[in-house]
């Protein structure tokens, strides 16, 4: 029989355990998603410690919680602070036929879930009392299945070292540097002392204001070319007429 | 012998039957909880509580006073005696300042992520042996709230979930400098949690056991700070690391960050995140001090004072905080003479120095166990009176020659290097060789940069010469 503890235990954590997995599904930004996802391992780790396996869980928290869904976070959190997901549909009834299939797939594991059947509860007293958790685990992994521990290492290995090769981009030709373009510079005879740098006024100090050419135009090389394409540049006007205003009482000052 | 058992043989080169020699013990706690009902554990979660509590209060006047030593000036003396209330002071302003939430803040993560760092900071403790066992209110029970047989693995994994805490504060604040703050440091803890979980490994090595109560009994002979003081040196530098302490504090460098995960919290939440760094701090030196310096145990020369008295009882208490101060000190120490390092510097030392060479070292310290526990042969050879295992001498000349090879080689390259960049510049110099103007270094001389101008003999034959 399982005590009272261990009872109090899992119907305290076995909902919470579902609230999150749900929030997964449904949460809409991506790194409440991997909260929720955490907050499951977490769990997971409690219940196996509950259920006498103290290794077991505690790994599961140490590699999963600690270090699998740390790096998914990382990543989350790079590709946009507010990035939410999308919501149109990219394929037509893609929808309707993931119902479907998660539907076949929830009515096959409860028939197959419903008709296993417990023997008698063994527990791992006896293991864990004897030459402990961990030593009975590694003679197990060490010494039965040392064969299937390591050609599953050899695996995880390759996959690893194949998802660098696949996700490594070689690059054609050195990368110019800052020689190279100064040469360039020179040689082409345009803009030989670099970009000029953008506008700093009076009143304002910016790299979205384009500095001002000598007969007063805005210089459009002044400004980056990510803030031209994003339309973040302002204009300079305020900042000119608020100088001439200032220049016109100076002189008004002077002609009194 | 059986088939079945010689290939076994074969494939793992461990010889069956003497398996038969590993010790026969178990690796489950030492520390006995049986006489410790519910209630005592409630009562030993509080007493742990609270001196975590009045050693953070500490520390900080302590560092705060010892920085000031070091830097020539006298540190906080107004508050109480010696200034000794100047955080009480400090903590008090604190929760009495407004609490501000940013408008871009994500409201529900950016409060949950101090209560993550704050209470993952205090659970790592529960398996800490602060002494042995004593007598607490009619009962016997050890000075330990709770051991497992992975304790050691446990306070890994809580560091690991506490670092949530930093992360989320991060994202949530809707703000640049948190992100790349909390950013750093999910990489910085990660990378160096590998090193630390290596480092850690030799201690489990010798003692047989992830136990710390059987760890701090493992080491009442020989503390492990000497068979394993590679470990050692490698725990220290990554504890550094996994603390966000200087000079590896790169996740809050104000010089860079302006405070990093943590510049947008104020009040009572940034208080959390703050008492967070202060018990890692000692979380991570209890643990330096449980698996290499003996944990409670007295020192070895006080230890055999009337057959061990000091080493019974509520002692343990005693020698375990003068350990553990000795590492706050090592700390505050690091923060007063070291500046920061660069963030690719610190990646580069934890990926491509401390997890490879750690690696080599617990692959050494599995093969001198391995001959200890007689895996590789137990024939003896006589030498001053004494028996020595051939097993455990021919291990040892090996790992000591491949050191002693690899500094060779190292220094070796060291001297070339040395000598490359020592080398006297060139005594003449033609200043456009490049194609540019480069000014002579001291000393030099100039050649004259056209044979037309200067009417000297041969310049251009040196201009090869001259470059570079």
């Amino acid at each position: 029989m399982t005590g009272l503890g261990e009872q109090i235990l899992f119907w305290v954590l076995g909902p919470i355990s579902v609230v999150a997995a749900l929030g997964l599904l449904f949460a809409k930004k991506a790194v409440h998603a991997a909260i929720c996802v955490a907050l499951v391992m977490v769990n997971l780790g409690i219940f196996y410690l509950a259920e006498q396996a103290p290794f077991l869980g505690v790994i599961q928290i140490f590699v999963y919680t600690g270090a699998v869904m740390m790096l998914f976070l990382f990543v989350v959190m790079l590709i946009g602070v507010d990035s939410s997901d999308s919501l149109v549909e990219t394929l037509r009834g893609q929808r309707w036929a993931a119902l479907l299939l998660a539907l076949g797939l929830a009515v096959l594991i409860f028939t197959a879930v419903g008709t296993v059947t417990f023997g008698p509860m063994q527990g791992l007293d006896d293991v864990n009392n004897g030459a402990g958790n961990v030593s009975t685990l590694a003679s197990l992994i060490f010494g039965q299945y040392v064969w299937a521990f390591e050609i599953t290492s050899a695996l995880l290995i390759t996959a690893a070292m194949g998802a660098m090769v696949l996700a490594h981009r070689e690059r054609l030709g050195q990368r110019p540097g800052q020689r190279v373009w100064a040469e360039r510079r020179v040689r082409s005879g345009r803009n030989v002392a670099g970009l000029p740098a953008p506008g700093v006024y009076a009143r304002s100090n910016a790299v979205d204001t384009p500095a001002l050419l000598p007969d007063g135009t805005p210089s459009e090389l002044s400004v980056s070319r990510v803030l031209v394409a994003r339309e973040q540049v302002t204009t300079p006007v305020p900042y000119i007429t608020s100088a001439e205003d200032v220049e016109g009482e100076i002189e008004e000052g002077y002609e009194r | 012998m059986s088939n079945a058992t010689f290939a076994l043989e074969a494939l793992t080169g461990i010889p069956q039957h003497l398996a038969a020699l590993a010790p026969a013990t178990t690796d489950n706690p030492k520390a006995d909880f049986s006489d410790t009902p519910w209630w005592l554990s409630l009562v030993k979660a509080l007493l742990i509580f609270v001196y975590l509590l009045l050693s953070t209060l500490l520390v900080i006047w302590f560092e705060r006073r010892v920085i000031g030593r070091m830097q020539q000036r006298p540190g906080p003396n107004r508050t109480g005696p010696f200034g000794l209330l100047q955080t009480l002071a400090d903590g008090m302003k604190l929760m009495l300042k407004e609490d501000i939430t940013p408008a871009a803040a994500d409201r529900v993560v950016y409060s949950l992520a101090p209560l993550i760092a704050a209470t993952m900071a205090f659970v790592s403790f529960a398996i800490i042996p602060i002494g042995p066992d004593v007598w607490m209110f009619g009962h016997h029970t050890p000075l330990q709230l709770t051991d497992l047989p992975v304790a050691v693995l446990l306070v890994l994994a809580v560091a690991g979930i506490g670092v949530y805490g930093i992360v989320l504060a991060g994202w949530s604040s809707g703000s640049t400098y948190p992100l790349v703050g909390g950013l750093r440091s999910s990489a910085q803890v990660i990378s160096y949690e590998i090193a630390m979980g290596l480092a850690l490994v030799a201690v489990f090595l010798y003692s047989g056991s992830m136990s710390t109560s059987q760890i701090v009994a493992a080491q009442s002979s020989l503390w492990y700070i000497l068979p394993a003081f590679f470990s050692f040196v490698v725990y220290v530098i990554t504890m550094v690391g996994e603390t966000n302490r200087l000079p590896f504090d790169l996740a809050e460098g104000e010089g860079e960050l302006t405070g990093g995960f943590h510049t947008e919290y104020s009040s009572m939440r940034f208080a959390m995140f703050y008492l967070a760094e202060y018990i890692n701090m000692f979380t991570v030196s209890a643990l330096a001090t449980t698996m290499f310096l003996g944990g409670w145990q007295a020192p070895p020369g006080i230890a055999a004072i009337n057959s061990g008295m000091f080493n019974h009882g509520w002692w343990g208490i005693l020698w375990f905080t003068i350990k553990l101060w000795i590492f706050m000190w090592f700390f505050v120490w690091l923060r007063g003479s070291l500046p920061r390092v660069r963030y690719d510097q610190f990646m580069r030392l934890g990926w491509k120095f401390l997890i490879p060479v750690t690696l080599a070292w617990v692959v050494a310290v599995a093969f001198i166990r391995g001959a200890q526990l007689g895996y590789l042969g137990d024939s003896t050879v006589g030498l001053v009176g004494r028996e020595f295992p051939v097993a455990t001498l021919v291990i040892v000349g090996v790992i000591a020659a491949l050191a002693l090879g690899a500094t060779w080689v190292w220094e070796g390259k060291q001297a070339d290097k040395v000598a490359r960049e020592s080398a006297p510049p060139p005594e003449r110099i033609d200043p456009y060789a490049g194609g540019y103007p480069v000014p002579p270094m001291p000393g030099q001389e100039l050649v004259e940069p056209s044979p037309a101008i200067s009417g000297s003999p041969t310049p251009v034959a040196l201009k090869e010469d001259t470059r570079g």
